[in-house]
Parts: structure tokens; C-alpha cells; sequence
């Protein structure tokens, strides 16, 4: 194997991100890894469609989720998922300035997912005092959705420092199965919230 | 790292060779250290436990110390003891089998091993403020109700270790599927690996069943929730059930590696190849299936009603199948061939009787209507120490026999091997046969005393002489690794004369790149295919040429400690917020190492052509 790292533009490979052998080992390792976390959510999923109707006296589902922030915040994921395949397709083309722009919108729909989290806790518990010590529902609410949440900061906190690090030496071989990795991990967050969507949400409004 | 630097050097340079190495056999060396210490300290607690139930309304330990002692016994022999063991043979073996120079993900290997030996100690801090007594299985909600911070570092410590397994597992997987050396197809991997992989899968899908259980366990003793608080709505089902979700494919993981070196060991000293190698690999796959869709038997007596019992009952029955069918392929390995008996094998031997003893008392407690008179009592424990003990610990001491020249270079004493077998071995069945029969004459499980005259004194008295005997092995065994160290016979790189498989192609203990050229797989057993038509060495798949070996790092360690101190943090912050710090620093102190593993390039360091060639064979 080479020693050199850089990509020939010349001669470029067909993905920079699975160039090399320690481009494979992390693309699988994420692929086994994500394995593992579905196991995480579903047992998260388990234990909250055990305790959903144990409010204990407090808020219900019914009476506590409303769609339309819920629908943007699914907007902003999804949109950021595929603003994040775009940055991968110009990473294949070698042309590193895309893909940070597209990698930079990926984060900022992110951040503003985050955001929209944040002020959905505030709300429930300001107006509706359901917390997470109020009940089973309340402690398995936070904990699933907070789960998916704590994902995404660390998929941020993933990406701005990969953004940052490699902001003035551009792409080679060795950072590409890094942005990639991010990319594929952050597809899963996505995948994991269309779950959260419809079984917290949309079934919270039926039942 | 320097090429030498753990040779013939200070102390303080070999400690930080083992502190920084990536290396998969110093790793792998390292998790049978740390393993083997626990192993000896779980085993203190069961003489313990022994002593005080030698005699009628004993009065030994205080019933208060019986719960803590139970509870760390199971815990420490199943996640410090046996499964690190095991990690450690698959780390030090695998690579070598498949032709590989080190893992996958090297500085994810030592953050594995230092995780689990940081969570072991830290559980096992708890004896000097008081150490969980709520039972290995950590029931809610009698934990939740638990006084002390005991069951604390029952979550913190375990949650530590199982991050560390998890590593492990994902680690294999992905080192089998990429790295095995050319013409090394799925069908030609020797079973040892084929079970490392399969165990691997199963420690992917199980642990985080745990590690989810131990945060809801964490957030309701520490933060309040209500998870198994019925009060609130809670319920302490959910914590039985994620539990065993993992518990139950947790036995697997611990039998499954062993039945593959049972399959090396076999072979090897009957000098026949694998009877039934195909059948032995689905068998595998059967088991690991099965084994996550039989959890709910641990639970029947909960009332989850007659049909999911029944299923839960027809699915366990279901796994004697592909058991049987390894027990005869390893019998039928053995027929007609030309048998060497030695420790490795006396171990491999005596394993089969045992095992399927246990097996037999398996399918007696899968009758889900004949478990509710079994449930909770002695019967239990002498089925799962007869599958555990009989199966996992005796295929350890296989494996560390066999492998042991290999590891170290030195062949460990027969004598001392056979002595320690045979106390063992008698005092392993003293032990264990009797509980059987107290279970069945209604002597409950987790008991502090029983009462005298009611047909329990003599069995007792014979369980715990049996537990001396197995002491005495124990102790036995211990002579015998120092006197090796010492004075142990040298051994040659095919140390069995008779070795089949790739590890037993290089010297013993092996160069730190494993393969000076990476070898071709010509077919199963590519040594012993070599070796019938008279090469000496394994044909190369590649010229020689330079090799890329990964750089030593300490980075796993400092973002263990960190880890640790928040873990320490997070017990303790009920009790005053100061203890906060604790767990900020420790967090920074782990997240900031992190941050330089990723801004810090590391591209490895490659080893020259002319210094391969300089060091010859």
C-alpha cells in the first residue's frame, strides 16, 4: 500500500472513501455498528410502548404532541439526510469545496432540528409540568426521543469537527472514509426519527 | 513504537509498552491477566459462599455479606472472568488463524480491554463501601429499593465493561469478513474462528439489550425516573425482560467460543480432520438463532401465561438439536483416530460427559409446567454450573493448555496439569451433582442458612468439599503457570507436532507482525495440507515486501480513566452535587481525548524489507 495519502486527480478512484484498507474496516465497522444501536432503539421502543399509556395522572399522548412541529423537525432530518448524500457525491468527485458547503447545510438542519427538540421539551414541561420523573410515560418519553437526540449532538459535534480539521488541507484518502462514515451514521439518526415519528407521534395522536 | 522497545528494557519502558500497545496478542495476553485475576477473586467468593453453607444455620458471614457475596460472585465470573478470558483466546488466536498481522480496529481493540478491566475494578470497589446484593440478575424492584450505592456500581461498572465488550464483538466481525488471508474462504476458517464470529454476532445484538436495561436502572436509582416504579406507572417486567434479552444469548457467547476449541483440540490429538465440519458450522448458527428467541424461559414463573411459555418451552427444547449434533461430530472426531491424551485433552474429554449432563437439566427446566418446581432452587444452580463450569471453564483450561506454547512459547507441565484436571474434575461433580438433589428435595436458591434435619446437612457437606478440591486445581493450576514462566519446556512453532491450522505455521510465540509474507489457503487446514505434501512452510501468497503495522497509542487508557472517574461521578452526585465535577471532568477528560484521536493523524508505521530479511524465519 502507499504511503501517500493525497488523491491524483488524474487518476482518482472510484470512491476515495473505500481507497483504502482502513476506508473498508471503518465502512463496515459502521455498517456492525449501526447493527448494534438498531438493538438499542428497539429496546428503547419496547420499553416506551410498555409505558406510553402510564401517565399517571399527568399529560396523556393525546394531549401533549402537536404535528406541526413535529412535522418540521421530520422536514429538517430528512432534507438534512439528503443534503448530506450530496455532499458524498461531490466527495466522489473529488471536488472538496461542495462537499463541505453541502456538509456545512447538513449541520446547519441539524442545529435547527436541535433546536426545534429543545423548545418541544421546554414546552411540555412549562405548560404541561410533564417531565421525566412525572411518570413511566414521562421517563420513557424523554429517554427514547432524548436517545435520538443525544445522536444527533454527537453526529454534529462528529462533522463540525471533521469540517474544521480538514478545512484547509482538503480531501485524501485518509479523511474521506471519515466524512463517509459521518454520512452513513447520520442516515441512521434519520431512519431512527421517521421511526420516532410514527411510533411516538403519529400513534400518540390515534390512540 | 519501537520495534524492541519491550525487550530487555526498564520497567517503566515495558510498562508503557503495555500500556500503549495495540497489539492483538499483548492485548489478548492482557484480557487473560485481567481475567484470570477476577477468576481467582470470584472464585474466593464462592468458597465463601461454600464455607458458610458447609453446616446448618451457619454462621460464617453475616446474611447481609451472603447477598453481596452471590450477587459479585455471579457477576464477576460471568462478565470479568469468562467471557474476558474468552475475549483474550479470540485475540490472541483468531488473527493468527485467519492470516491476519493484527485486527480490524487496533486502538479500538486496547480501548475494549481497558474499559473492561476499569469496569471490573470499579465494581469491584463497591466491597469497601458495600457491594450490590440484589442477585447477579440485579431484579428490579428489589435493586431499586437497595439501600447504599452497591447496585450503583453494579451499573456503573457493568455498563463500562459491556461498552468494552461490545468493541470487542464489532472488532471481530469486521477483522473475519475483511482480513482473512487470500484463499481463505468462509468454508475453509477453522471452527475456533468460526465461533469467535458467530459469539461476536451475538454480543453485537445482545448488549445493548443491556446496555439499555442498566441506563433505565441508572436514571431510576440516580435521576428520579420512574421506569420500575409501579407507583408511576412503572414496571419491573421490563427490566426482566431486557435483561435476559441479553442474558440468555450472554450463555451463548460463553459456550460458544469453547465448543470451537473443542474442535481444534479434537482434531489435533486424534490427527483426524473435523468429522462433520459443515454440520458443526450450521449447528453454530442454529444455536446463536435459537438462543435469541428462548429469553423468556428464565421468566416463567412471572405469569406470562401458558402460550408464550409453551413457545418459549418448544424453542428451548428446540436447541438440544444442534447441540447433539456437535456432541456426536466430536465423538465421531474421535473414532478411530489415533488418540494422544494430554491435559488439553483430558479437559476436552471430560467436557463432553458434563456438558451434556448439563444439557439433559436444560431440557428438564425448558417444561415450563415441571420449571415451577425447579424455579429459583438449588436444581437451577447445578444445571447452569454444569454448563458453565463443564462447558466454558473446561474448555478455557482446554484452550489455555493447547494454545499456551503458542502464547508463551513454553509448554505447561503435564504433571501439574494432570493433578490440577483431576482435583478439578472429582471436585467439580462433589460439587455440583449433589445440588441437583437438594434443588429437587426443595432447597431454595440465594439463602443465607438452611435448617438442620431436614435431608440437606449431608449434600451441603459434599458440595462445599467438592469446592476445596476445585481450590486445590485451582492452586495446582497456579504452580504449574509459574513454574512454565520459569522452567517450562521450549516449544517449537508446530508445538503438537500435529497442529492443523495456521497459528501453529509461525514460530512460538509469534513475531509481533505475525506473517513475514501473508500465507495462501490452499483448502480447511491449510497447515496439515501443506504438511501431507511434504512442504515445510505454508506457500506464500505475496513476495516479501514491506509491511504497515498500526502505532501503539495511549489515548485508550486516558479516555478509560476519564470514563471511570465520571461513572464515579454519577454514583455519588445523589448524595452532593460537588461529585458533578467528577463526572464533568472525567466526560472532558474522555471526550477531549477522543478529539485528539480524530484531529491527530495517525498513518501507522511500516516495518523495511531489508530488517524482515535481517531477521530471517
Amino acid at each position: 500500500m502507499s504511503h501517500d495519502h493525497s488523491i491524483d486527480p488524474k487518476n482518482m478512484p472510484k470512491d476515495p472513501s473505500k481507497a483504502t484498507t482502513e476506508g473498508k474496516h471503518k465502512f463496515m465497522g459502521l455498517w456492525i455498528f449501526l447493527g448494534g444501536e438498531t438493538v438499542l432503539f428497539a429496546c428503547l421502543f419496547g420499553t416506551y410502548l410498555a409505558l406510553k399509556d402510564s401517565a399517571a395522572g399527568g399529560p396523556t399522548t393525546q394531549e401533549l404532541y402537536g404535528l406541526g412541529l413535529v412535522f418540521l423537525m421530520t422536514v429538517l432530518l430528512l432534507t438534512s439526510s439528503l443534503t448530506s448524500v450530496y455532499a458524498i457525491y461531490h466527495m466522489k468527485n473529488n471536488d472538496f469545496k461542495k462537499m463541505q458547503l453541502w456538509m456545512g447545510i447538513t449541520a446547519l438542519l441539524g442545529l435547527a432540528f436541535l433546536a426545534c427538540e429543545i423548545y418541544e421539551f421546554a414546552h411540555y414541561i412549562h405548560d404541561y409540568g410533564f417531565t421525566f420523573r412525572s411518570s413511566a410515560f414521562g421517563s420513557a418519553f424523554y429517554t427514547l426521543v432524548g436517545f435520538h437526540g443525544g445522536h444527533v449532538v454527537f453526529g454534529l459535534s462528529w462533522i463540525i469537527t471533521l469540517m474544521v480539521r480538514n478545512a484547509k488541507r482538503g480531501l485524501d484518502l485518509y479523511n474521506a472514509p471519515k466524512f463517509n462514515t459521518f454520512a452513513l451514521y447520520w442516515h441512521f439518526i434519520d431512519v431512527v426519527w421517521v421511526f420516532i415519528f410514527t411510533v411516538v407521534y403519529l400513534m400518540g395522536m390515534v390512540s | 513504537m519501537g520495534m524492541t522497545s519491550a525487550q530487555k528494557s526498564g520497567f517503566g519502558a515495558t510498562l508503557w509498552d503495555w500500556l500503549t500497545t495495540v497489539d492483538h496478542k499483548k492485548i489478548g495476553i492482557l484480557y487473560l491477566a485481567g481475567g484470570g485475576f477476577f477468576f481467582l477473586l470470584g472464585g474466593l467468593e464462592a468458597v465463601i459462599i461454600r464455607i458458610q453453607l458447609i453446616s446448618p444455620e451457619n454462621n460464617f458471614i453475616s446474611a447481609g455479606l451472603y447477598n453481596e457475596m452471590i450477587t459479585m460472585h455471579g457477576t464477576t465470573m460471568i462478565f470479568l472472568a469468562a467471557m474476558p478470558i474468552l475475549l483474550g483466546l479470540m485475540n490472541f488466536i483468531m488473527p493468527l488463524q485467519i492470516g491476519a498481522r493484527d485486527v480490524a480496529f487496533p486502538f479500538l481493540n486496547s480501548l475494549g480491554f481497558w474499559l473492561f478491566l476499569f469496569g471490573g475494578l470499579l465494581l469491584n470497589l463497591s466491597w469497601f463501601t458495600g457491594a450490590p446484593d440484589a442477585g447477579w440478575t440485579n431484579y428490579a424492584p428489589l435493586s431499586i429499593q437497595s439501600p447504599g450505592h452497591g447496585i450503583d456500581f453494579y451499573i456503573m461498572g457493568l455498563q463500562l465493561s459491556g461498552a468494552g465488550t461490545l468493541m470487542g464483538g464489532i472488532n471481530f466481525i469486521v477483522t473475519i469478513v475483511l482480513m482473512r488471508a487470500p484463499g481463505m474462504t468462509y468454508m475453509r476458517m477453522p471452527l475456533f474462528t468460526w465461533t469467535t464470529f458467530v459469539a461476536s454476532i451475538l454480543i453485537l445484538f445482545a448488549f445493548p439489550a443491556l446496555t439499555v436495561g442498566l441506563f433505565l436502572m441508572m436514571f431510576d436509582r440516580m435521576f428520579g425516573s420512574a421506569f420500575f416504579d409501579a407507583a408511576l406507572g412503572g414496571n419491573a417486567i421490563i427490566w426482566q425482560h431486557l435483561f435476559w434479552i441479553f442474558g440468555h444469548p450472554e450463555v451463548y457467547i460463553l459456550i460458544l467460543p469453547v465448543f470451537g476449541v473443542f474442535s481444534e483440540v479434537f482434531p489435533t490429538f486424534a490427527k483426524k480432520r473435523l468429522f462433520g465440519y459443515t454440520a458443526m458450522v450450521f449447528a453454530t448458527f442454529l444455536i446463536a438463532f435459537l438462543g435469541f428467541m428462548v429469553w423468556a424461559h428464565h421468566m416463567f414463573t412471572v405469569g406470562l401465561g401458558p402460550v408464550a411459555n409453551s413457545i418459549f418451552a418448544v424453542a428451548t427444547m428446540a436447541i438440544a438439536v444442534p447441540t447433539g449434533i456437535k456432541i456426536f461430530n466430536w465423538l465421531f472426531t474421535l473414532w478411530g483416530g489415533s488418540i494422544k491424551i494430554n491435559t488439553a485433552m483430558l479437559w476436552s474429554l471430560a467436557f463432553i460427559p458434563s456438558f451434556t449432563i448439563g444439557g439433559m437439566t436444560g431440557v428438564m427446566l425448558a417444561s415450563a409446567v415441571a420449571d415451577y418446581q425447579y424455579h429459583d432452587t438449588y436444581f437451577v444452580i447445578g444445571h447452569f454450573h454444569y454448563v458453565i463450569v463443564g462447558g466454558t471453564v473446561f474448555g478455557i483450561l482446554a484452550g489455555l493448555h493447547y494454545w499456551w506454547p503458542k502464547m508463551f512459547g513454553r509448554y505447561l507441565h503435564e504433571g501439574l496439569g494432570q493433578l490440577s484436571f483431576w482435583t478439578f474434575f472429582v471436585g467439580f461433580h462433589l460439587t455440583f451433582f449433589i445440588q441437583h438433589f437438594l434443588g429437587l428435595m426443595g432447597m431454595p436458591r440465594r439463602y443465607w442458612v438452611f435448617l438442620e434435619n431436614q435431608g440437606l446437612d449431608t449434600g451441603n457437606l459434599i458440595s462445599t468439599i467438592g469446592a476445596f478440591f476445585m481450590s486445590f486445581g485451582v492452586i495446582v493450576f497456579l504452580i504449574n503457570i509459574i513454574y512454565t514462566t520459569i522452567k517450562g519446556k521450549k516449544a517449537s512453532g508446530d508445538a503438537w507436532g500435529s497442529g492443523r491450522t495456521l497459528e501453529w505455521a509461525i514460530s512460538s510465540p509469534p513475531v509481533h507482525y505475525n506473517f513475514k509474507q501473508l500465507p495462501l489457503v490452499r483448502g480447511l487446514d491449510p497447515l496439515w495440507i501443506e504438511k501431507t505434501e511434504g512442504n515445510k512452510k505454508v506457500t506464500p501468497a505475496e513476495p516479501l515486501d514491506e509491511i504497515h503495522m498500526p502505532n501503539g497509542s495511549i489515548l485508550p487508557f486516558i479516555m478509560t480513566i476519564g470514563f471511570t472517574i465520571a461513572s464515579y461521578g454519577f454514583i455519588y452526585q445523589t448524595e452532593s452535587k460537588y461529585w458533578l465535577i467528577a463526572v464533568y471532568a472525567g466526560m472532558a477528560i474522555a471526550l477531549i481525548s477522543m478529539l485528539i484521536r480524530s484531529l491527530k493523524d495517525d498513518h501507522g508505521h511500516h516495518i523495511s524489507k531489508e530488517e524482515l530479511e535481517r531477521v530471517g524465519d
